[in-house]
């Protein structure tokens, strides 16, 4: 399928029909990731874009899990921050990357401030439910054999949430990649979305197309990579929920 | 011989759940006992509020009115002498059947290597030694039964407290998990408190058998001693006239509670 499309896009600006001005040449777009990635001043762009997306992945993460743990054990902390998370979710924050150069500055770290915002409500309200939604039996069972707080903590509700963040990974991964290269297109110095950037600025679409075909490399590895771990992780669960 | 479980003039009462409803009074004024060792069956219609009593033995439900002691000492938190056995599916579906079995011992800060030891005995106890890796999910709805027994048992409480625990299995499982629960009850013999809406499932195991009214402001209504010989294959046991003898009795107690408990839901 992806050979016809290929195909049909060479085929339709090879003719003409399709001005290539303006969607590019598909062999033009296939020299030029050849040449990235055999010259090889690809690799330290992609470099900070992953580590972009991965320091993005981590932190998110972390407080997405803590955050999500604490409200959804405290029902007074709940009550009180349920206005501010609703109002900071339905915020489009993607507009706030401009802000986040401005204050960390055209370096990673303001790419990694908007990720962390992206991936936190992901994982947060899957944490949230994830704690909720553990069964009531299992949770006086474990009260019965004799589990403190700290224990009802640790065996209950920690396994409860992380198989609920497991599910939403995929998603997580790919707005924490979402992120870097956003973060980069608004206001960077390097990176994969900076050189679509730049090839923007000189109205060259091949290097543009060039740029999303490896991003969308890069897309599928992390999904790839997150699918192995999953599986690892999540053996106890039944196949078909996955 | 002491008492294990004691309620005197015990009264549960829940709010309603929005103002039009009044308060519903599951159970009014029970007052019932085991004695240590004993196996006690609670028999009732659906709906009457057995597992309500169940929960205020177990501590997990507070009663609005009355007293519980357990071995002559008053209940005010979690019963810590009791074990429960629970209806619906109580494993940790995020461990093993063996990490199941050997949850309560982790909980209790037994060492590792001796809570492995008592988990590979209680395993084979129970005849899962071979599916001792495996995740709950993996497991039929009797080694689900079988590995809640053991982790229920394995920490060794004085009184067991089991809410209808084999009526979500087939007949045959049912009456192999029977037998098992009498075999492994015969060489410990702890204090038992058994709800379970099948009379003949309760006449086979108990050394006494109680009838509860049908809901609201549910009570015993009729106490009947099970002078059946022990030890007991309940397959066998049904058969017998005295077995049969007791049904009778024991059936035209309840009877009329089953169907005022229908006339109830289907009013």
């Amino acid at each position: 399928m992806a050979l016809a499309f290929f195909m049909l896009w060479w085929g339709l600006t090879a003719s003409k029909i399709l001005p290539p001005f303006f969607f590019g040449e598909p062999l033009k777009v296939m020299a030029r990731v050849g040449e990235w990635f055999i010259v090889g001043d690809i690799w330290q762009h992609l470099g900070v874009t992953l580590i972009e997306t991965l320091l993005a992945f981590v932190i998110g993460m972390l407080l997405g899990l803590a955050v999500g743990l604490w409200l959804a054990l405290s029902a007074t902390a709940s009550t009180l921050a349920d206005p501010y998370i609703k109002a900071f979710n339905a915020m489009p924050r993607v507009i706030l990357a401009p802000i986040f150069a401005v204050w960390f500055g055209l370096g990673i770290w303001s790419k990694v401030a908007l990720g962390v915002t992206l991936v936190f409500f992901i994982i947060f309200f899957n944490v949230y439910h994830g704690v909720r939604e553990v069964s009531p039996v299992v949770l006086a069972n474990a009260r019965m054999l004799g589990a403190s707080r700290r224990q009802l903590l640790r065996h209950i509700y920690l396994p409860s949430a992380t198989s609920w963040v497991f599910s939403s990974l995929h998603t997580a991964v790919g707005m924490a990649f979402v992120g870097a290269v956003v973060g980069e297109y608004l206001g960077a110095a390097r990176g994969v979305g900076y050189l679509i950037l730049q090839a923007e600025g000189a109205f060259d679409i091949n290097t543009v197309f060039a740029g999303i075909l490896v991003l969308t490399g890069c897309a599928l590895l992390l999904d790839w990579g997150v699918t192995l771990v999953e599986r690892r992780l999540l053996k106890w669960r039944p196949s078909h929920q996955l | 011989m002491s008492l294990a479980l004691q309620f005197d003039k015990i009264s549960v009462t829940f709010p309603p759940s929005n103002r039009s409803e009044t308060p519903w009074r599951a159970v009014a004024d029970t007052t019932l006992s085991v004695a240590e060792g004993e196996f006690v069956s609670v028999v009732g219609p659906t709906g009457c509020g057995k597992s309500t009593l169940l929960n205020v033995a177990a501590g997990l439900l507070a009663p609005s009115a009355g007293a519980v002691r357990v071995f002559g000492e008053p209940l005010t938190d979690l019963n810590r002498r009791a074990g429960y056995m629970f209806q619906a599916d109580a494993l940790l579906p995020w461990k093993t059947a063996a990490e199941n079995v050997g949850f309560g011992l982790l909980l209790a800060g037994v060492p590792p290597t001796e809570t492995a030891e008592q988990t590979r005995h209680w395993l084979a106890k129970v005849g899962l030694t071979h599916a001792a890796d495996r995740y709950p999910h993996q497991l039929s709805g009797g080694m689900k039964k079988r590995v809640g027994m053991a982790q229920a048992l394995i920490v060794d409480p004085k009184i067991l407290l089991m809410d209808e625990p084999f009526s979500a299995l087939d007949v045959q499982t049912r009456q192999l998990m029977e037998n098992e629960l009498l075999a492994l009850w015969q060489n410990d013999r702890k204090s038992v408190l058994f709800i379970t809406h099948d009379l003949e499932e309760a006449i086979s195991l108990s050394d006494r058998v109680i009838v509860l009214s049908a809901g609201p402001d549910t009570h015993p209504i009729g106490e009947f001693p099970i002078d059946l010989p022990r030890p007991r294959d309940v397959a066998e046991i049904r058969l017998t006239p005295r077995f049969v003898e007791l049904h009778e009795q024991i059936w035209q107690v309840l009877r009329g509670e089953v169907l005022k408990g229908y006339a109830q839901t289907t009013a």
